[in-house]
């Protein structure tokens, strides 16, 4: 994926704005962000500031009111919602503060799902997912089921699923929001490495500052807005 | 660009999802499946009647066998041919002969009153005057107890249908009509065709008893051939001596079953149809509830990358296994409860009961599945959109 002086992710003038009934919620205004190839960028800000939606928009899954989103030359805005979902099998990888695994699926078959949406043959999607759920420290958990994992095993899998495809970009919203403090370090740990040791370009929500602390850059959101300091 | 083998994966992946989720939502999922097997069950219940009826009326008839009725009239009871133009009729060409001469039957054809072994109400009952040819004529009547009548005397045999139907029919039994009394003397079979629903005695002994004089209300007569039809009945309707009309027994017997078959079917499919909107509101319920509980999971793969029609196929194909498993159940409940449940009916152009039996046909069967079909797919079709349709974002946030 190509980039430019390196930026990776380009927001520029977005704006969301949700309508309930006749009232116009202003989530997001005139925002900006570059993030580049490589970074670790944690998004932090309080409740309600627009960090889900501003990753959402960055991940294709949902669209700005106004203004731009490129990712590495992609506009992603101007995409339809069928080249949208072709696009984020190939380029996004998500991990969700519940996991959001299927409860029915084992450990290796929730990771190999987005591989399925690829030209892979069975062999060597089985490859893939061993790699990544040896990369998260789980080879051994591969045939058991959520139910009979930790939260913290449970997000590992998640994450192996994030990256089995080798996407572009890792978007995790709030990955230690459901897990007790060593889990959460665990995982922290773990998204560190991947940006440190493979170069995974990730952009994180979080809310808590032991977190983001862990990023290589943070900026806060604040009633719509980009801060590169906390602005309390 | 991702390839169909691809799309057919992500379609069967997430079938198997939804598949494997069904039996957490298995007090929904029977709902739908137990009323699609209801609308199955009486779909094929009712249909099985008409189905029973028109075959036991096609049974009856043959393509080589001809009928002879009065100008005008639809049915035997309003025919009436005399002695002279029977005689006529059997010397005509294009019919089969044995040593006797033409296979022909003048025959008549009265109704009488006889009790329902089931009821014991009263139910109309043709009994029939038949010529000396009338076996022969009729390729399948076969004697299945007792003997044949003679000739001249005060007896009858009694068709299968009606001995199983009607009390006082068996053989040895005598029947009181007026002042006659009939000596049942053996029960004959017909391959399952109306005649077995009949009552057969010599014609010459029923004209008097009813009062007939010498007339007769029909001739049935064997070609020689198939082909030979043509021929036969032109002879017949161009000879000025007669005014009748001539078919073929299988176009007669197909017409007389027309009304009571489409009777019968036109109140199974509605029967049906009412029941049917239940069931695919079940279906609708269930699909939706599905939707429902997996809004996140659905979500999650769409997130992921996976097609909005792989899903709605996906959401379909679910509704379909639940109709189709619901749809086999009543299919194969039908087939146990009703196939060969032996029943009489009203023939409306005569009149008079047709025994018969229920028949539950494999196109029936399939039939009735294919509208289970209809219903599981129109039931998964709303939540399948609504599932492809809610944003992936709003969807996320549920819980």
């Amino acid at each position: 994926m190509s980039t430019t002086d390196g930026v990776l992710v380009r927001v520029k003038e977005v704006d969301k704005v949700f309508r309930r009934g006749s009232e116009e919620i202003h989530v997001l205004t005139g925002l900006n962000l570059e993030v580049k190839a490589g970074e670790f960028l944690a998004l932090m800000g309080p409740s309600g500031s627009g960090k889900s939606t501003l990753l959402n928009l960055i991940g294709g899954l949902d669209r700005a009111t106004r203004g731009t989103v490129e990712i590495g030359g992609d506009r992603v805005d101007q995409m339809s919602d069928h080249a949208l979902s072709g696009w984020r099998a190939r380029h996004i990888g998500l991990v969700f503060q519940f996991y959001n695994l299927l409860p029915v699926l084992t450990a290796e078959r929730n990771v190999e799902l987005p591989l399925l949406l690829t030209h892979l043959s069975k062999a060597e999607r089985r490859k893939h997912v061993e790699v990544a759920l040896g990369m998260v420290g789980l080879s051994h958990r591969t045939r058991h089921y959520p139910r009979q994992m930790s939260g913290g095993e449970q997000q590992r899998v998640g994450i192996a699923r994030a990256i089995v495809t080798d996407p572009t970009i890792l978007l995790c919203d709030e990955p230690t929001g459901d897990l007790d403090r060593k889990s959460g370090d665990e995982i922290l740990a773990l998204l560190q490495a991947l940006s440190r040791d493979h170069g995974k370009t990730i952009v994180m929500v979080t809310h808590d500052p032991h977190a983001s602390a862990r990023a290589s850059r943070t900026v806060y959101l604040n009633k719509g807005q980009l801060f590169s300091e906390n602005p309390g | 660009m991702i390839s169909i083998a691809n799309w057919f994966s992500q379609v069967a992946s997430i079938t198997l999802v939804n598949l494997r989720t069904v039996t957490e939502r298995k007090g929904s999922a029977l709902t739908a499946a137990v009323g699609i097997a209801g609308v199955v069950l009486v779909l094929i219940g009712v249909l099985s009647i008409a189905e029973g009826f028109r075959h036991a009326m096609r049974a009856t008839g043959a393509d080589d066998v001809a009928l002879v009725l009065r100008t005008g009239a639809d049915t035997e009871m309003t025919s009436g041919l005399q002695r002279e133009e029977t005689r006529v009729i059997a010397d005509a060409p294009g019919l089969a002969r044995d040593d006797n001469g033409a296979l022909a039957s003048p025959e008549l054809f009265v109704i009488i009153n006889l009790p329902k072994r089931s009821t014991g109400t009263d139910a109309n009952v043709p009994m029939r005057g038949v010529g000396p040819s009338a076996r022969a004529v009729r390729a399948n009547v076969k004697l299945e107890q007792g003997r044949w009548f003679e000739p001249g005397r005060n007896e009858v045999v009694v068709g299968a249908g009606a001995a199983r139907a009607f009390a006082g029919t068996d053989v040895g039994h005598t029947i009181k009509l007026g002042t006659h009394e009939w000596l049942v003397v053996g029960v004959f079979s017909a391959g399952g065709g109306a005649a077995e629903s009949e009552i057969w005695t010599d014609a010459a002994v029923l004209q008097p008893a009813y009062h007939r004089g010498d007339t007769y209300q029909s001739v049935l007569a064997r070609l020689s051939s198939t082909g030979s039809f043509q021929a036969f009945k032109d002879a017949l309707t161009s000879n000025p001596r007669l005014s009748v009309k001539v078919l073929r027994q299988s176009e007669f017997f197909a017409e007389q079953s027309t009304f009571l078959t489409n009777f019968i079917r036109g109140i199974g499919f509605f029967i049906a149809f009412m029941m049917a909107l239940g069931a695919f509101f079940a279906a609708l319920n269930t699909m939706y509830g599905a939707v429902a509980a997996r809004v996140r999971e659905i979500a999650t793969l769409r997130a992921l990358g996976f097609g909005t029609f792989a899903v709605i196929v996906s959401v379909l194909l679910e509704s379909l296994v639940v109709a189709i498993i619901g749809g086999a159940s009543g299919a194969v409940i039908a087939y146990l409860a009703f196939n060969g449940y032996q029943a009489t009916t009203m023939n409306w152009q005569t009149f008079s009961q047709v025994a018969f039996a229920f028949r539950v046909t494999p196109s029936l069967m399939i039939q009735a599945i294919v509208w289970a079909s209809i219903i599981g797919l129109l039931g998964g079709l709303f939540p399948a959109i609504h599932a492809a349709r809610t944003p992936i974002a709003t969807a996320l946030r549920e819980t």
